[in-house]
C-alpha cells in the first residue's frame, strides 16, 4: 500500500510523543476504572437498597435524614412477608406451572428442531420458513382469540386456569425451535448417518445420539423458559382468578396494591422472589450467556 | 446403495423420510395451527365485529377502527401534552426516546465491560444481574427507589441541594423514570453487545493505531461498523418490546396509567378493553393495528439498515 513509504516517519514521530502518550494512557486507564465503577454502582445500588430496606423497621424507613444502614437488624419483615401473602403456597403454584412448561418446551421444540435439522424430508424448507416467520409475531395479536379458544374448550374454569399456561408449551415455541435447530445443524451428520446404516430407529438416534450432544442448547432452552414462566405476569393475570391459585407474581402485585406503603415486607418479598432466578443464573452463568449471545448474533 | 435400489425404492425412502419428518414436526405444526394461525385469523375477523363475550359477535364493518381514532385514551391530537397522555403517544415516546437510549446505554456499558479492569468477570455478572429480576419485582423496587419522600434518589438529590421531582407521581417525569428502569434491566442487550465486541479482531485496532488513530478513530471506523448487526438486532427487538410494554406499566400505574394517563400504554389498553370492558372486537382491532405497526417498523429498519450495517464476508 501507499502507506508503507510514510511508515518510518510515523514511528519516529510517535516515539517523540512517547512521554505524553504514556500520561494519556494513564489518564485513560483512570477514566476506564471510573466508568466501570460508576456503571457497576448504578446497577448494584437499587439491589442493595432493596436488601437494606427489607432489614429496616417501619420507623427506621421514614426517618429523616435517611440513613443507609438500618438501626440494628430488623428481621421481622421476612416472616411477615411469608405470612401476609401465602408465600410458600404461591411458590408451589408457580412451580406447578413452571415445571410442565419447561418439560413441554424441551420435548416439543427439540422434536421439531430434530425434524428440521436432521431429517431430509420434502416440506422441510416450508416448515422452517413457518418457524422463522412466526418467531417475531407479537404475542398481543393472539391474546384475545387465544383466550376465546380456551374459553370454548372450557379450560378457563378447570384446574385453576393452569391448562392455558402449560399445555401450549407442549406444542412448540418458534424461538426455541430455531435456537435448537441451529445447534443440531452443527452436530456432524456422520454420527447419525452411521447409526442409520446400522438400522437404528429415528427415535433412538434422536434420543440417544442427538439429545445428549445438544445438552448446552437444551440447558439454555430450559433456563430461559423457566425464567420467562417464573416471572410471567400477563398470562397468569388473564387466566388465574382464584386467589388460592395465584402465582408469586400475582400475589406480589395483590399485596402491593393493598399495602403499598409496607415497604419492609414488600422488599423482603421482592428479594425472596428474586433469589431463585439470581441463584439459577449464577450457577449456569456460562451456558446462559453463551445461549443469549449466540441466539442474538444469529438472529 | 441408492443406484441399486432404483427409483421405486428411492421414492419409498423419501416417503419414509416425509413420514418421520412430519411426525417429529407434528406437535409444533398442531401448535402453530391451534395457538397461532387460528387465533390470528379469528382476531382479524373479530376486529370487524362487536363482540362482548356474552353475546355472539355481530358484524359492524370498520366501526372499531373508526372509533379508535376518536378515543381519547387511544390517541389525542389537540396538543402535544395531551398526545403524551394517550396509549399511542406514550408507546411512541417509549419507542422514539426509550429504545435508542437503552441501546446506546447497552453499548456504552458493554464497552466499559470489555476492558481489562481487575475483577472484570464479577463486574460483568453484577451489571447483568438486574436483567434476571422479574419485571414485576423490579417495578415495585423502582416505585420505592424513586419514592418522592423516602426514596434513595431524592435523598441523594436533597443531599446535593438539587431539586427533587415527583418522579412516577409527576406526569412529565413518569415516562423518563420508567425508561430508567429499562436502562437498569438492559442486561440482555448488553451481553449481546459484549459478545460482539469480543469478536472484533485485534489486528484491526492495531492497524488503526499504526495509522496514528486514537480511541475515537477506533470507535468510528472499527467498533461501530463491526457491531452494527447487533445494533440492528437490539433496535428491532427493543422496538418490538416497547410496542408490547405491559408488566412494568401495569404494576406501577395500574390499568388507567396514572398519573393523568401518562403511563397508559398500548397493550395496557388492549388488556383493559378486552378483560375489563369485555369489548373483544375493539381490542382485536387494536391488536391488528399493532401487528401492522410492528411489521412496518421492522421492515423499515431492515431496509434502512442496508446503509449502515456491515457484515463480514
Amino acid at each position: 500500500m501507499a502507506v508503507t513509504g510514510v511508515h518510518p516517519v510515523r514511528i519516529a514521530k510517535g516515539s517523540g510523543r512517547h512521554r505524553r502518550s504514556a500520561a494519556r494512557r494513564r489518564a485513560r486507564r483512570l477514566l476506564t476504572y471510573l466508568g466501570v465503577a460508576l456503571a457497576v454502582s448504578l446497577f448494584v445500588i437499587p439491589f442493595i437498597w432493596m436488601i437494606v430496606t427489607s432489614l429496616k423497621s417501619p420507623e427506621d424507613l421514614t426517618a429523616h435524614p435517611l440513613s443507609w444502614l438500618p438501626q440494628g437488624l430488623y428481621l421481622r419483615n421476612y416472616p411477615d412477608a411469608l405470612s401476609i401473602i401465602p408465600y410458600m403456597q404461591y411458590l408451589g403454584n408457580t412451580m406447578l406451572i413452571c415445571i410442565p412448561a419447561v418439560i413441554g418446551t424441551l420435548l416439543s421444540c427439540s422434536m421439531a428442531a430434530y425434524s428440521l435439522a436432521c431429517v431430509r424430508w420434502p416440506g422441510r424448507g416450508i416448515s422452517f420458513g413457518l418457524v422463522l416467520s412466526t418467531m417475531m409475531l407479537p404475542y398481543p395479536v393472539t391474546i384475545i382469540p387465544l383466550y376465546l379458544v380456551f374459553r370454548h374448550l372450557g379450560w378457563i374454569d378447570i384446574a385453576g386456569g393452569y391448562l392455558p399456561l402449560t399445555v401450549p408449551a407442549f406444542f412448540g415455541a418458534p424461538f426455541f425451535i430455531f435456537l435448537l435447530r441451529q445447534f443440531f445443524v452443527s452436530i456432524p451428520v456422520e454420527l447419525s448417518e452411521a447409526a442409520k446404516v446400522d438400522g437404528t430407529s429415528e427415535l433412538r438416534i434422536f434420543s440417544q445420539i442427538i439429545l445428549p450432544l445438544a445438552r448446552p442448547a437444551l440447558a439454555t432452552t430450559a433456563l430461559l423458559t423457566f425464567l420467562y414462566t417464573y416471572t410471567d405476569f400477563l398470562n397468569p393475570l388473564i387466566y388465574i382468578s382464584d386467589p388460592d391459585r395465584f402465582t408469586l407474581s400475582l400475589g406480589l402485585l395483590g399485596y402491593f396494591g393493598q399495602h403499598g406503603a409496607a415497604w419492609g415486607p414488600l422488599m423482603a418479598a421482592s428479594a425472596m422472589f428474586t433469589v431463585p432466578t439470581a441463584v439459577l443464573f449464577l450457577i449456569a452463568q456460562r451456558t446462559f450467556i453463551q445461549g443469549i449471545a449466540t441466539s442474538g448474533l444469529k438472529g | 446403495m441408492r443406484t441399486v435400489g432404483g427409483p421405486r425404492r428411492l421414492s419409498r425412502q423419501r416417503r419414509r423420510a416425509l413420514l418421520t419428518g412430519l411426525l417429529f414436526q407434528l406437535p409444533w405444526l398442531l401448535g402453530f395451527a391451534v395457538f397461532l394461525l387460528y387465533p390470528a385469523l379469528a382476531s382479524f375477523y373479530y376486529s370487524f365485529t362487536r363482540y362482548s363475550l356474552f353475546k355472539s359477535p355481530r358484524w359492524i364493518g370498520l366501526d372499531n377502527y373508526r372509533n379508535l381514532f376518536g378515543d381519547q385514551f387511544f390517541i389525542q391530537y389537540d396538543s402535544l401534552g395531551h398526545f403524551f397522555q394517550s396509549a399511542v403517544g406514550n408507546t411512541l415516546y417509549l419507542m422514539v426516546i426509550g429504545v435508542p437510549a437503552t441501546t446506546l446505554f447497552a453499548f456504552v456499558v458493554a464497552m466499559l465491560l470489555n476492558t481489562e479492569v481487575k475483577g472484570i468477570a464479577l463486574w460483568r455478572t453484577l451489571c447483568f444481574l438486574p436483567a434476571v429480576m422479574s419485571p414485576l419485582a423490579a417495578s415495585i423496587l423502582w416505585v420505592w427507589v424513586f419514592n418522592p419522600q423516602f426514596g434513595i434518589v431524592n435523598a441523594f438529590l436533597s443531599f446535593l441541594h438539587l431539586p427533587q421531582p415527583g418522579w412516577l407521581n409527576d406526569p412529565t417525569w413518569s415516562k423518563p423514570t420508567l425508561i430508567l428502569l429499562n436502562l437498569w434491566q438492559v442486561g440482555f442487550s448488553m451481553i449481546i453487545y459484549l459478545a460482539a465486541l469480543q469478536g472484533v479482531p485485534k489486528e484491526l485496532y492495531e492497524a488503526v493505531a499504526i495509522d496514528g488513530g486514537g480511541f475515537w478513530a477506533r470507535l468510528r471506523y472499527i467498533t461501530i461498523p463491526l457491531v452494527s448487526p447487533v445494533t440492528l438486532f437490539n433496535l428491532i427487538t427493543g422496538i418490538i418490546a416497547a410496542l408490547q410494554f405491559f408488566t412494568q406499566a401495569y404494576t406501577i400505574a395500574g390499568a388507567s396509567g396514572n398519573p393523568q394517563s401518562s403511563l397508559l400504554f398500548y397493550v395496557t389498553y388492549i388488556y383493559t378493553s378486552a378483560f375489563q370492558n369485555f369489548d373483544m372486537g375493539y381490542a382485536s382491532a387494536m391488536s391488528w393495528l399493532l401487528f401492522l405497526v410492528i411489521a412496518l417498523c421492522t421492515a423499515v429498519l431492515l431496509l434502512a439498515s442496508r446503509r449502515w450495517t456491515y457484515y463480514e464476508r
